[in-house]
């Protein structure tokens, strides 16, 4: 089994990648509102990454 | 006036016709445990297969990056009751991803839980996998009982 090193944010952006397909497909009722709401997802997913990194960043002097 | 048009064409269902549109407990069951054991084949059985490869290559990825990070398998525990709620949470939420946690467990793919952050990050990804996976066997259940598309 290969090994692989991710950063924070590397494996960050792969975890909101796969949980948004998840969370598009189950939620909605069409192929198009899945496929906007997968992206919603991936859009809330990466603003509360940056968000909390700058938050850490600035909290910790 | 019973030669009315309405008369003629009564508006309510006859009850032989409700029992054959409701989906039978074995149906449903057949798709979650199939979902279940297999990521995204309820969808496939379900004849949904676009939805169910998404979703078994979501899970299957998830679960394939948790692994390649070292990630733990967690087993259940006890003590006390945040040990408890970790270890016994996690074991399930491994337990959830089906055949790929047996397969992990039965060609001693299953590593030690040491110190790391990407250790840390495959541990989590392993038990996303199967909470991933609890919303592709709820969605085939939707699917199976007809409460959606």
């Amino acid at each position: 089994m290969p090994k692989v090193n991710l950063s924070h944010f590397e494996a960050s952006l792969l975890f909101a990648l796969v949980t948004s397909v998840v969370l598009g497909i189950v939620t909605k009722r069409t192929d198009r509102e899945r496929f906007r709401y997968a992206v919603y997802c991936f859009a809330c997913f990466l603003g509360a990454l940056f968000g909390l990194s700058w938050l850490m960043y600035l909290g910790h002097g | 006036m019973s030669d009315s048009p309405g008369a003629a064409f009564p508006v309510t269902p006859t009850p032989s016709a409700t029992p054959a549109s409701e989906p039978s407990s074995s149906s449903w069951f057949a798709a979650i445990l199939l979902a279940w054991l297999i990521p995204g084949a309820g969808h496939f059985l379900l004849k949904r297969p676009g939805r169910g490869a998404l979703i078994g290559l979501s899970v299957t990825v998830m679960y394939l990056l948790g692994l390649m990070m070292r990630g733990a398998l967690f087993s259940p525990q006890s003590g006390d009751l945040l040990t408890t709620v970790i270890y016994c949470g996690g074991f399930l939420g491994n337990l959830l991803s089906g055949i790929l946690y047996f397969l992990t467990v039965w060609l001693g793919y299953a590593q030690a839980d040491v110190a790391g952050h990407v250790h840390d990050y495959g541990t989590k990804f392993l038990v996303a996998a199967g909470l991933l996976n609890l919303l592709g066997m709820v969605d085939a259940f939707e699917i199976a009982t007809r409460r959606k598309d």
